[in-house]
């Protein structure tokens, strides 16, 4: 079978903003990826920059890892300002 | 983790709103559920481009063409995003539209009806896009989330649908006298049908359980219906038109409008195939898909040739730094 290959579809809304991905779509190739985004994707005005990637180059991290993954992020509750009770009478921090 | 931890995560997760993301594990029956309902809602929307589509060239001004060329375009849109999302759940593009062109696969049964008149463009717009509307907003709290994502983008796009329909009944309603019969012709056609597209009477939808449990659903189909009721047996006053149900009357103590029996031997056998359109909806389709196969292959073939070219030029840039050293 003559299958396109899936592309996933990121775009920039505004001047200043990051690429967000919003979904994806099939196509031959690259071009033709970027133009049928522009049409599936940004027919409001949505986006002012697309990137197209092919789906197979994403390299994911598991859900079942989740846990023991970002597990070195969360007993270090001092790398959050709100851990750091300070005298009310400082002002401006 | 074994099934029975896996299915306790996954329970606890829809019982807190947290959405299922692709790659989470899910019960069997849940990905079933969904690929089904999704591959539906796309064919849906696939298919329910043709009976528009039937009078973009007909359209009485330029500037109704150029709306009615968006929306079609935008259904063409909505029916991406929601393939795309079955597609998260391993199933392929190829799958759902093989199961669609040869009849396994449902799709919406309204769009098995003719469009005789300008005004049925009104009647759709109004009446079909406005019953999906009802359908499809708590359908963005629906707990896949590609197809909670897909639901969020696809409301956002169908106000104007229903606006624009309304408008041209709108038009045509305080036109002659021709054209406002016009207009209630078309409602005349169009009423029970879109009634119909909330699906079988509770008692009688089996999947609604489980739907709803599983928070796939978050209404159940009579729900949907009232509030479409509800909210036609207003907006049609606007219009100065009738709604043809003789039954149609508010119903002070359960604050809706009580309404007629569905002529539910209509709706069955419609879904099982014999509505006035059902052939011709199919084999428009399968001429769509088969008269455009030389142009995906071309796309193919010119996309392979394309990649053999730069893999040839950068084997040549990479001798040409080998050689340098
Ligand atoms: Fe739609
Ligand atoms: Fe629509």
């Amino acid at each position: 079978m003559n299958e396109q290959p899936l592309w996933e579809v990121f775009i920039r809304n505004k001047q200043g903003l990051d690429h967000k991905h919003v979904g994806s779509l099939h196509a031959a190739d690259a071009r033709t990826a970027l133009e049928s985004a522009r049409d599936v994707y940004t027919r409001r005005m949505e986006g002012i920059s697309i990137w197209v990637v092919e789906s197979r180059y994403i390299h994911a991290s598991s859900p079942e890892d989740s846990g023991s993954f970002f597990d070195p992020a969360n007993d270090k509750v001092y790398r959050h300002p709100t851990f750091y009770k300070l005298p009310d009478e400082v002002q401006y921090m | 983790m074994d099934t029975e931890a896996l299915q306790k995560e996954f329970d606890e997760k829809i019982e807190k709103d947290i959405k299922i993301e692709p790659k989470d594990w899910m019960p069997a029956e849940y990905r079933k559920t969904l690929i089904r309902q999704i591959s539906q809602h796309a064919h849906s929307e696939i298919v329910g481009m043709l009976p528009e589509a039937n009078w973009i060239t007909r359209a009485p001004t330029l500037n109704r063409k150029l709306i009615l060329i968006a929306k079609v375009q935008d259904e063409a849109g909505h029916g991406l995003y929601l393939y795309c999302a079955a597609e998260t759940l391993n199933i392929t593009r190829e799958e759902m539209q093989e199961q669609l062109l040869s009849g396994k696969a449902k799709y919406s049964s309204i769009f098995n009806y003719p469009t005789l008149t300008w005004a049925d463009m009104g009647a759709i717009g109004w009446l079909v896009d406005g019953a999906a509307i009802i359908n499809q907003i708590p359908l963005c709290r629906t707990s896949f989330a590609p197809y909670s994502r897909g639901m969020i983008r696809i409301c956002k796009e169908e106000s104007f649908h229903q606006r624009q329909g309304y408008q041209i009944l709108l038009t045509l309603a305080q036109g002659s006298k021709e054209q406002k019969a016009m207009a209630q012709d078309a409602i005349n056609r169009w009423w029970w049908p879109s009634v119909m597209m909330f699906g079988p009477r509770d008692a009688d939808s089996p999947h609604t359980k489980q739907s709803m449990a599983w928070k796939i659903k978050r209404f159940s189909n009579d729900e949907l219906r009232q509030k479409f009721i509800d909210m036609c047996a207003q907006q049609v006053e606007v219009l100065g038109l009738k709604i043809p149900d003789p039954d149609l009357k508010w119903n002070e103590e359960r604050k809706h409008y009580d309404f007629g029996e569905i002529d539910w031997d209509e709706f069955w056998s419609v879904v099982k195939g014999y509505g006035p359109c059902n052939e011709e909806r199919m084999s428009a389709r399968i001429a769509a898909h088969e008269n455009g196969k030389w142009v995906r292959d071309a796309a193919m073939a010119y996309a392979a040739k394309q990649d053999a070219k730069s893999k040839s030029s950068t084997d040549k840039t990479s001798t040409k730094i080998s050689k340098n050293e």
